[in-house]
């Protein structure tokens, strides 16, 4: 199930142009806002009817302007998640999540509202008016109802956004549940490098309007073109291998062992770990004396420096992992002194440090990485 | 017990009354539903000649009631266009009836019921209305379903509001349809009659007290169903 998305829009001074077939999973469209990702999901929506556009879920049509095709929303068959829930404050929650169910074509099969329910923890909830539900809770509730319009697309316009640190973590599990369980598209606009590091399977990244990278998170992410300085950051995949006494977890990675706080999942489990470019240290000669504990051998493969005093460096990690995917990378943003004090090169060994307490838990998530 | 009291009126005070109330039931009943809907069209849709939409629906609460009543007269009266065409097909007549009553009454008090109305749809979140119609949805079902629930402490108050004017219209239903007990006698024209008259004073009297009961009901109705209604449509 591909998603196409050929959308072009010009209003008041902006222009929106975009043209790409991304691969089955979650497609996260980052960028910074006024990037245009709320115009584009607008148009997949049918909320917002641009100047040009096809777009197709798989076999699904839902607009193809040369072709005098527009389904108005109501048709299009979309389980759009928003960023403020937007849940119906006159309907029980019960209610609320049998909304789209009621409307969806005979011989379409939605989940059963009991799965659905168990799945996303909301069952003591059903007799609740929305008025009465926390963040996180209105936010499950709106998963539920869009996941119960049998959708053929699922639309998320950043629905972490309008939470807090421990909402966001109580509800990323149930992306991640959602990209690995689901057979169909799902769109998810974020501004933040972290959920796209847990969530996505391709990440288009948007500027002003315009696609400045796509591809797999790790790749993505690396490229200060695409997403600037301030998002770069490593996309690793990684192995529980045990968790230890001193609250420590021991995970595998192409490049070696890295120890973090104690993560949740168990031994074996398979893990995409986020570590922001500016939370890497480089060192030449093998380290001695240091408190950081993870230390990943790599090869320079890239050195870029733009306009200002940073400068960022990309290694290619040292295959030493028995089945975590070679040639992953890691990206590391240093100022263009240390490039030079270094006498870094393409081509040159390196060691890159990561202290264990600057991967957050909001930057560890479940599935293989790329 | 009630006999005392409903012997505290007389017979063409109870006539008044009563007829007051039907006049106002009918007016505020059948306008409604073109009230909400003259509502959404103004709150909602854009198109040329919006503002002289506006500009009519809220005529009757400008110009003098003399006036409206007086339009009244020559559009549905026996020799107006709109009556002759009713009383030939229909066999409807509205002059010096109380059924022209209450289409006076109803006129004067649309701009009210449409003003409520509009307030409460103006408040309503288009984004709701953008959910649902991407849950599967079409216009009228969102209408239906989202739309008209989340106005209805507006369509209450509307409605209450145009009841309690109906109740006190004067100018234009005097015009419209006369004074004449038993048909066309509201209270406020029995009122005006019985001051007319030398030893109608304490009529009169009674009628204002009538009055002013009726208005303080209303009020404190529209206050208790708004309520109740915020409570079930916005509720915890």
């Amino acid at each position: 199930m591909t998603l196409e998305l050929r959308v072009q829009h010009r209003f008041d001074g902006f222009e929106l142009d975009v043209d790409i077939t991304a691969p089955k999973g979650v497609t996260v469209l980052f960028g910074p806002s006024g990037s245009g990702k709320t115009t584009l999901v607008n148009a997949v929506a049918g909320l917002l009817r641009p100047d040009l556009g096809r777009i197709v879920a798989g076999d699904w049509v839902l607009a193809d302007t040369q072709a005098r095709c527009w389904l108005p929303p109501h048709r299009r068959r979309i389980g759009y998640i928003f960023q403020e829930g937007r849940l119906f404050p006159h309907l029980s929650v019960r209610q609320n999540l049998a909304y789209g169910r009621w409307f969806a074509p005979r011989g379409a099969q939605p989940d059963s509202m009991a799965r659905v329910v168990d799945m996303l923890g909301i069952g003591h909830l059903l007799g609740r008016r929305p008025a009465a539900l926390s963040g996180g809770e209105k936010q499950r509730v709106a998963i539920g109802r869009a996941l119960l319009a049998a959708p053929k697309l699922i639309l998320a316009d950043e629905p972490l956004a309008a939470l807090d640190e421990g909402r966001k973590a109580e509800i990323l599990p149930y992306f991640e549940r959602l990209r690995d369980e689901l057979s169909i598209p799902i769109l998810y606009v974020s501004h933040s490098s972290a959920e796209v590091a847990r969530l996505a399977t391709t990440v288009i990244a948007l500027r002003a309007g315009r696609v400045a990278g796509f591809g797999p998170p790790a790749q993505v992410l690396g490229d200060v073109a695409a997403v600037g300085a301030r998002g770069a950051a490593s996309v690793l995949g990684a192995r529980v291998i045990a968790h230890h006494a001193d609250g420590l977890s021991e995970l595998s990675t192409a490049a070696g062992t890295l120890w973090l706080p104690r993560v949740p999942d168990p031994p074996g489990a398979a893990l995409r770990l986020r570590i922001a470019a500016h939370d890497v240290i480089l060192s030449r000669a093998a380290p001695q004396g240091l408190s950081a504990l993870n230390i990943l051998r790599g090869t320079i493969s890239d050195i870029r420096t733009g306009e200002g005093p940073g400068a960022m460096v990309t290694l290619e990690l040292g295959g030493a992992g028995p089945d975590e995917g070679q040639g992953e990378r890691l990206v590391a943003r240093i100022t263009r002194r240390s490039v030079a004090a270094l006498g870094l090169e393409r081509g040159q060994s390196c060691h890159a440090i990561v202290k264990s307490v600057s991967v957050a838990p909001g930057d560890i998530g479940t599935g293989r990485s790329g | 017990m009630w006999g005392e009291w409903a012997n505290w009126l007389g017979p063409n005070e109870w006539q008044a009354v009563r007829l007051s109330l039907r006049v106002a039931f009918w007016a505020t009943l059948l306008s409604l539903p073109l009230g909400i809907a003259v509502a959404y069209v103004l709150a909602r849709c854009e198109f040329p000649g919006k503002q002289v939409l506006n500009g009519i629906v809220h005529l009757p609460l400008i110009l003098p009631p003399v006036v409206t009543g007086y339009l009244l007269l020559i559009t549905f009266g026996r020799r107006g266009a709109v009556g002759q065409f009713l009383d030939e097909w229909f066999g409807i007549v509205l002059s010096f009836r109380w059924t022209g009553a209450a289409v006076a009454a109803a006129v004067m008090a649309f701009p009210l019921m449409v003003r409520a109305i509009r307030l409460a749809l103006e408040a309503v979140d288009p984004k709701l209305e953008a959910a649902a119609s991407t849950l599967g949805a079409s216009r009228l079902w969102v209408f239906v379903t989202v739309t008209l629930p989340l106005i209805l402490p507006g369509i209450v108050a509307g409605a209450i509001l145009a009841f309690a004017k109906a109740i006190g219209e004067f100018g234009a239903t005097i015009t419209f349809v006369s004074n004449i007990p038993g048909q066309t006698q509201t209270i406020p024209s029995a009122i005006y009659a019985f001051l007319q008259v030398p030893g109608g004073q304490d009529s009169a009297t009674r009628l204002v007290i009538v009055a002013i009961v009726i208005a303080m009901s209303a009020l404190l109705l529209s206050e208790l169903i708004a309520r109740r209604v915020a409570r079930l449509v916005g509720g915890t």
